[in-house]
């Protein structure tokens, strides 16, 4: 199990993290979620040992690591651009991690050979062994970059935006199959992300993030239907705010004859298999969609159509945020 | 790499670069094309380098097998080479080691007067060598600063083939470090975390992760240090004494001939020291292209 308690780190004058506590159970899938900015990447890499917090203590099963250096945590880290090294072969930079260990503890040369190929099997890569990094695509230099943190068998698997430089279809084969991986090898794994879509169809947990602090911790049914603050229910997933702080998702808003907020109807189209309205809401100066079954005939431009949510969260001091 | 990508997806398609393979293929270009550029370069290259040189080999081709081999083979030509080669070599290899360590110095850290580093590091280019050459003698000479404190412990600097060296070092560190700043400022940070994480130690990874990616440039500033520490003549004569068969480098001795009006023998020393110097070279080359290609395949 992981610990870490009041984490506080700061760059100069910029407080990156404000006292964090969190605990990761083991075998968890945990997003780090937020915004660039928000402190999750500082976060990742002090878990790692890449970065030191200023105070406070991070603890694996119990034991302070706070001090201790990267090498020495028996993590794997993961970044977003692969980093591998390009003058290797593929099966030279799963290997890395075995081949630098002191002698008493390495392997003999053919078997760190046997280890590598094994792990190339398993991301599904086996037979490009010999190549080398630039003649891979994006999405083999990420599980080129997988298989080499696995090959030290850490306790832990850390990954900075993993897929965030991969194009979209990539990277939804990508996330579904890690998914699959982690559970195969009963890993505890930590990954940030900035895509509340990825955070939410990959994680146990999500952590949100945002200025250093954690705004919520839970799965990512609690996080999506109960946000715990304005910024949750803004970050995670789409949100419509109407006057009173009632904030509501796109697809809880429904037309009704007359008691509720005009809205003049902006813009329809065709999303995914709805039909997505946008409109001004009247009174206010401010933007709103919502969903409509694609059954039903959408209203028609400038026309004034009258919305009521049918679910809803209130958050009264959050106006200033409102789009 | 997402930049180049990014660059690929919106740019027009006509304006993609090709990859390697269609490289001689016609594309859009500012510069007019390969038959033009192709002909300039050559006519330029030839009027600066080849003609000058050819005349080189001109003036020794017509002096017949026998008289060539005399002047070019003599044991005080060949003492020279042995001079020449060895020292301009030890330079680049010394110049390699701390021309990395100044260019890893002013790329990885800020620190105050970072800038002025920097600019010393050129000024051996700026400098006349002469110049150099009795500012050196002046310091290492065993009546000088440093020569002086070395002198008592019987060690010598000036007017032996360490003096030698120590101009060659001088006017051959910008080079290491001009060639080296760009690659090091490229290098990827998260690379270097990545071996780390994998548990290896800061020699490993200096060993087996940062000097094989950066080795080509190193390579070419070891080369062009090299070629300029073979060539140099002005700041050597000051401070290598000078005496045949032990600190007389090629090109003084090229210049001892010219002196005598013998340009038949200053010319068969040259002859050997381009053909030497060019073979040095494009060896250093191959092994530069070879460990590039490396990690472009």
């Amino acid at each position: 199990m992981i610990r870490l308690e009041g984490i506080t780190k700061a760059y100069g004058d910029y407080p990156a993290l404000k006292g964090l506590d969190l605990s990761v159970r083991d075998g968890e899938f945990l997003a780090l979620l937020g915004p660039s900015g928000s402190g999750k990447t500082t976060l990742l890499r002090i878990i790692a040992g890449l970065a030191f917090p200023d105070a406070g203590r991070v603890l694996f099963n119990g034991e302070d690591v706070t001090d201790l250096q990267v090498a020495e945590r028996k993590v794997g880290f993961v970044f977003q651009h692969y980093a591998l090294f390009k003058h290797m072969t593929i099966a030279d930079n799963v290997g890395f991690g075995l081949s630098v260990r002191a002698r008493r503890e390495r392997p003999g040369r053919a078997a760190i050979r046997a280890r590598a190929h094994e792990l190339l099997d398993l991301v599904q890569l086996g037979g490009l062994g010999e190549r080398y990094p630039a003649q891979l695509s994006g999405g083999q230099r990420q599980r080129v970059a997988l298989a080499r943190a696995l090959a030290v068998e850490p306790q832990l698997l850390l990954l900075d935006e993993p897929f965030g430089a991969l194009d979209a279809k990539v990277r939804k084969t990508l996330r579904r199959w890690l998914r699959e991986l982690h559970k195969q090898m009963g890993l505890t794994s930590i990954f940030v992300t900035h895509d509340q879509e990825e955070a939410l169809e990959l994680a146990d947990r999500v952590v949100v993030m945002d200025q250093g602090r954690i705004e919520q911790i839970g799965s990512a049914e609690q996080v999506y239907m109960e946000p715990a603050s304005a910024f949750v229910a803004d970050f995670v997933g789409e949100t419509c705010v109407l006057p009173g702080g009632v904030h509501v998702r796109p697809h809880d808003i429904e037309i009704v004859s007359d008691v509720g907020h005009p809205v003049v109807v902006g813009n329809v189209f065709r999303k995914g298999g709805m039909w997505r309205v946008e409109g001004a809401l009247a009174g206010h100066d401010r933007l709103v969609e919502f969903d409509l079954e694609s059954r039903l005939v959408p209203p028609g431009l400038g026309q004034t159509v009258y919305i009521r949510p049918r679910r809803m969260k209130i958050f009264e001091a959050t106006e200033r945020n409102a789009p | 790499m997402e930049m180049s990508s990014n660059a690929l997806a919106l740019a027009p398609p006509r304006a993609i670069a090709l990859p390697r393979s269609g490289r001689r293929r016609a594309r859009r270009s500012v510069i007019p094309g390969f038959g033009l550029t192709m002909g300039l370069t050559l006519a330029w290259l030839s009027l600066i380098v080849l003609i000058p040189l050819s005349t080189v080999f001109v003036r020794s081709a017509g002096m017949g097998w026998t008289r060539f081999a005399e002047a070019a083979f003599a044991p005080r030509a060949l003492a020279a080479y042995q001079i020449s080669f060895a020292t301009s070599l030890g330079a680049a290899a010394i110049n390699a080691v701390f021309g990395l360590l100044t260019a890893w110095v002013l790329v990885r850290y800020d620190f105050a007067g970072r800038r002025i580093v920097n600019a010393l590091v050129d000024l051996p280019f700026a400098l006349p060598t002469a110049v150099a050459g009795i500012a050196l003698t002046a310091i290492y000479a065993s009546n000088g600063w440093i020569g002086g404190l070395l002198a008592p412990l019987g060690i010598t600097l000036a007017y032996n083939p360490v003096g030698i060296m120590l101009a060659m070092i001088f006017v051959g560190l910008p080079f290491i470090v001009r060639s080296l700043e760009p690659v090091l400022e490229d290098f990827n940070a998260e690379v270097e975390e990545a071996a780390r994480s994998l548990g290896a130690r800061p020699v490993q990874v200096f060993v087996r992760v940062i000097l094989p990616e950066i080795l080509p440039a190193l390579l070419t500033g070891f080369a062009l240090a090299f070629a300029r520490g073979l060539g140099e003549y002005g700041s050597v004569i000051f401070i290598a004494g000078n005496m045949p068969f032990k600190s007389e480098i090629a090109p003084l001795l090229i210049v001892t001939h010219l002196e005598q009006y013998d340009y038949a023998g200053a010319s068969a020393i040259a002859t050997v020291m381009l053909l030497a110097a060019f073979a040095l070279l494009l060896v250093i080359n191959l092994i530069q292209a070879w460990s590039r290609r490396r990690m472009e395949r």
